[in-house]
């Protein structure tokens, strides 16, 4: 199962590479992993999606808390969460596509954010299954260049994950 | 990071580094100089609390502060230079970790100025140990050092206990900044659970009540959290089986009728079979490692109830699912178990389990560990049971290296006291004999030491011989030589057909000149009726190394033996009729 892990850490050198040579040391999936220091800059919140029975999910929980560096973890995907991507998409916009493009890109709330004559830069934001369905509604020859930033996510309601 | 209390002063980095050590009263630091370090070496000169121990290799330095923490239950210390000091450490450092052995090792570093730039002995030292420490710490500023080794001590030997790096430029050394040594740390991301639910351990002791087939299965945790008393009370209290993993060994008296032995890969019979067929298991400060319960689907295939009690959650339900976790130190949570025994054994009592000891004794008739005796060729089990004769009054300390050998010393001595049977046991690694028995001879200089070892293993730090010269370290090396990577033979044996890839020790030295060319007593002995006169003889020399080389049975074999995929009832017994 797909498990997005929230963590928040000591915003020091290293303790993202001890996170992430957890991972590949132990032979756990990492889908994705964004980092960024928290309003306290002595910590920084991590996110985490990765993939694996519960077993699995938690010796991950618990080796994560073990590294010294990690002050919380939590599992978003036990409880209502959101989860959000960025992603930015440099398409092929020519000719009849031009208009077509900007349709496609309306549906999907995503937002035109760099015109060239030939080009589109659109930003779309959403949860990973929105950002992949995007991509199935594009023929793939129009895309020229994407960047996504792995998923964020934050509980719903009273879900607060703080020191 | 919290730190409070201490005197400030303004001093130099490296000066820092010596005081801190002082703090910690640290007794014994070993080590090797080098560039990096030559501003602490400096400091250790000029003063006379630390005694600083120069070894031979780097790796040995490490074993020795390895080998002083298991049988202290102290933090080990060890020193060493970049660069090449570091990574001649790092077998070291890895066979501490995979022991959880606390350990502090400071390291020295290139300038700050100069890191990442491909400078003069410079390994990226926190990238190249992160995964074989608990922790480990790049000191960036001189006035961080004393809180970054507070910050050491305070993990390696807290929970579960762990190898922690200090990595330390030599910049930061020369600088001068205020000093102050904290009185305490507290770190949020550092938190210890020691008390165990109390819930879950009234559950475990009704649980533990109600078996008819018990089983107490109990580990190095003991040994580290210093529980063995504690242990030994309980396994009284309820008068179960108890069997020790090889890294629990001592943990519960050896010589005690309720204990079954080791079990495990090279277990006995009994142990191994009493762990399968049990309703009931308490696992205490043992991690269900494959090498102890064989094949997991195996050991699982049959129904019991698991009880685990471990400092650490990682090490509950990794390999093995159980049904009440405990997590705790063993000391609380056996010392609440014992007055929950107190309490419930009153009422219903506990159920009887006289049918369960008759099956153990039957298990016990087998006699797993009888082997074949010889009038002309030794047999190694020999050497290790008739040194234990001879010493079984004395308070020794025994370390091994990794092999038949060190199978051999676990079967075939007894240990009764915790932190006396010292060996690597995660990471197996060959060469730890010699420096372990450093280390333990270190800490207790009056004690008899002795490093059960092969002739292959001794020679992967067999240049300690001269460190042992230096410091007068009266160690008995007792070298079980059977001409073979022994134990690798045995597997080629069983599972290649009998191919002796590469297994055979030629050009073998002459132990005896080689030892003497260091100063030291040799001795080869060849007749099984020397064995023993020879071992009274080296005993007697107290204040000289004696290494002692037993030219062995070629052929012998490590028995029981549960070969690898298959599961605990599943042992090979039969090796003594060769
Ligand atoms: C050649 C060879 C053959 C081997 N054959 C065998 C064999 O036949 N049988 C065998 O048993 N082993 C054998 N081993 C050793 C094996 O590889 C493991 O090292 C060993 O079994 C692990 O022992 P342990 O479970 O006691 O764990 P340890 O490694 O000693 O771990 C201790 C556990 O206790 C916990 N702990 C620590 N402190 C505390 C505390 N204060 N409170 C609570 N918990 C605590 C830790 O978290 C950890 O989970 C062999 C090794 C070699 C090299
Ligand atoms: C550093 C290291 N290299 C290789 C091994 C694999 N290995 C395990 S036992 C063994 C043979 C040890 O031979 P010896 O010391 O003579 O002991 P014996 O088994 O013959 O008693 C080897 C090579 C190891 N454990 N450690
Ligand atoms: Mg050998």
């Amino acid at each position: 199962m797909r498990h997005i892990l929230s963590l928040l850490l000591e915003n020091e050198s290293g303790a993202l590479s001890r996170v992430a040579g957890l991972f590949s040391a132990r032979g756990y999936n990492i889908e994705s992993l964004t980092v960024a220091p928290t309003e306290d800059p002595s910590l920084s919140r991590m996110t985490i999606v990765t993939i694996g029975s519960d077993e699995v999910l938690e010796q991950i929980t618990k080796q994560l808390n073990k590294l010294v560096d990690v002050v919380k973890v939590i599992d978003l995907t036990e409880g209502s969460h959101i989860e959000r991507e960025l992603m930015l998409v440099k398409v092929r916009a020519v000719a009849k596509d031009r208009e077509e493009m900007k349709r496609i890109s309306d549906i999907f709330r995503g937002r035109i954010l760099d015109v060239t004559d030939k080009t589109y830069t659109i930003e779309l934001t959403g949860t990973g299954s929105k950002l992949d369905a995007f991509f199935d509604a594009l023929d793939r020859e129009a895309i020229l260049e994407t960047v996504r930033t792995g998923a964020s996510g934050i509980g719903r309601g009273d879900r607060i994950l703080k020191v | 990071m919290e730190m409070t209390g201490g005197q400030v002063a303004e001093l130099s980095g490296a000066e820092i580094v010596s005081r801190c050590l002082a703090e910690e009263q640290v007794e014994f630091l070993f080590g090797y100089p080098g560039g990096a370090v030559l501003p602490i070496y400096d400091e250790l000169f000029k003063q006379d609390k630390v005694k600083h121990i120069l070894v031979r290799h780097e790796q040995a330095g490490v074993h020795a502060a390895d080998a002083y923490a298991r049988a202290t239950g102290k933090v080990g210390v060890a020193l060493v230079t970049s660069g090449p000091g570091v990574t001649n450490a790092i077998s070291g450092i890895a066979t501490a970790h995979l022991d959880s052995v606390p350990m502090v090792v400071l390291t020295g570093q290139v300038p700050t100025k100069a890191i990442g730039e491909d400078a003069f002995q410079e390994v990226d030292t926190v990238g190249i140990t992160r995964p074989c420490v608990k922790h480990n710490i790049l000191v960036k500023r001189a006035q961080d050092i004393a809180p970054a080794i507070k910050k050491a001590f305070h993990i390696a030997a807290t929970g579960r206990p762990g190898p922690v790096v200090v990595d330390i430029p030599k910049d930061i050394t020369l600088e001068t900044t205020n000093y102050f040594y904290p009185k305490s740390v507290a770190l949020r991301s550092y938190n210890l659970v020691t008390r165990g639910h109390s819930g879950q351990i009234r559950k475990a002791v009704e649980l533990l009540l109600s078996a008819k087939r018990p089983m107490i299965y109990s580990g190095g945790g003991i040994i580290m959290g210093n529980a063995s008393e504690l242990l030994t009370q309980f396994v009284h209290a309820l008068g179960y089986p108890c069997t020790n993993t090889l890294m629990g060994l001592g943990a519960f008296p050896a010589t005690d009728p309720l204990f079954l032995g080791m079990l495990g890969m090279h277990g006995t019979y009994e142990a191994n079979m009493a762990m399968q067929d049990c309703d009931v298991l308490l696992a205490i400060g043992a991690r269900f490692d494959d090498r102890v319960i064989g094949n997991p689907e195996h050991f699982m295939s049959v129904n019991r109830k698991i009880i685990h009690v471990d400092v650490d959650p990682s090490s509950i339900s990794k390999r093995v699912k159980v049904d009440i976790p405990i997590v705790g130190d063993v000391s609380e949570v056996l010392k609440s178990m014992l007055e929950h025994v107190a309490e419930l054994s009153k009422g219903s009592g506990k159920s009887d389990v006289d049918a369960w000891w008759k099956q153990i004794s039957v298990w016990r008739e087998k006699d797993c560990s009888k082997f074949g005796v010889s009038d002309t060729v030794i047999k190694p089990q020999s050497v290790v049971k008739t040194f234990y004769e001879l010493t079984k009054n004395e308070d020794v300390f025994v370390t091994s290296d990794v092999g038949q050998h060190q199978m051999w010393a676990a079967q075939y001595y007894k240990f009764d006291r915790p932190r006396r049977w010292i060996n690597s046991g995660g990471l197996g690694t060959m060469g730890v004999g010699l420096p372990y028995a450093m280390g333990c001879q270190f800490a207790y200089p009056d004690a008899l030491v002795a490093c059960i070892t092969g002739e292959a293993s001794i020679q992967m730090c067999i240049q300690e011989l001269s460190t042992a010269k230096q410091y007068n370290l009266p160690i008995k090396v007792i070298t079980l030589n059977n001409r073979y990577l022994g134990m690798v033979r045995q597997w080629q044996e069983f599972f290649h057909g009998n191919r002796h890839s590469e297994s055979y020790m030629d050009a073998l030295p002459d132990f005896v000149k080689l030892a003497e060319s260091y100063g030291h007593v040799g001795m080869r002995i060849e007749n099984p009726s020397d064995v023993e006169g020879a071992l009274k003889e080296a005993i007697a020399l107290k204040d000289r190394l004696v290494f002692m080389d037993f030219i062995t049975d070629q052929a012998e074999n490590v028995y029981p033996m549960i070969p690898g995929g298959k599961g605990l009832s599943e042992m090979i017994l039969d090796g003594s009729s060769d």
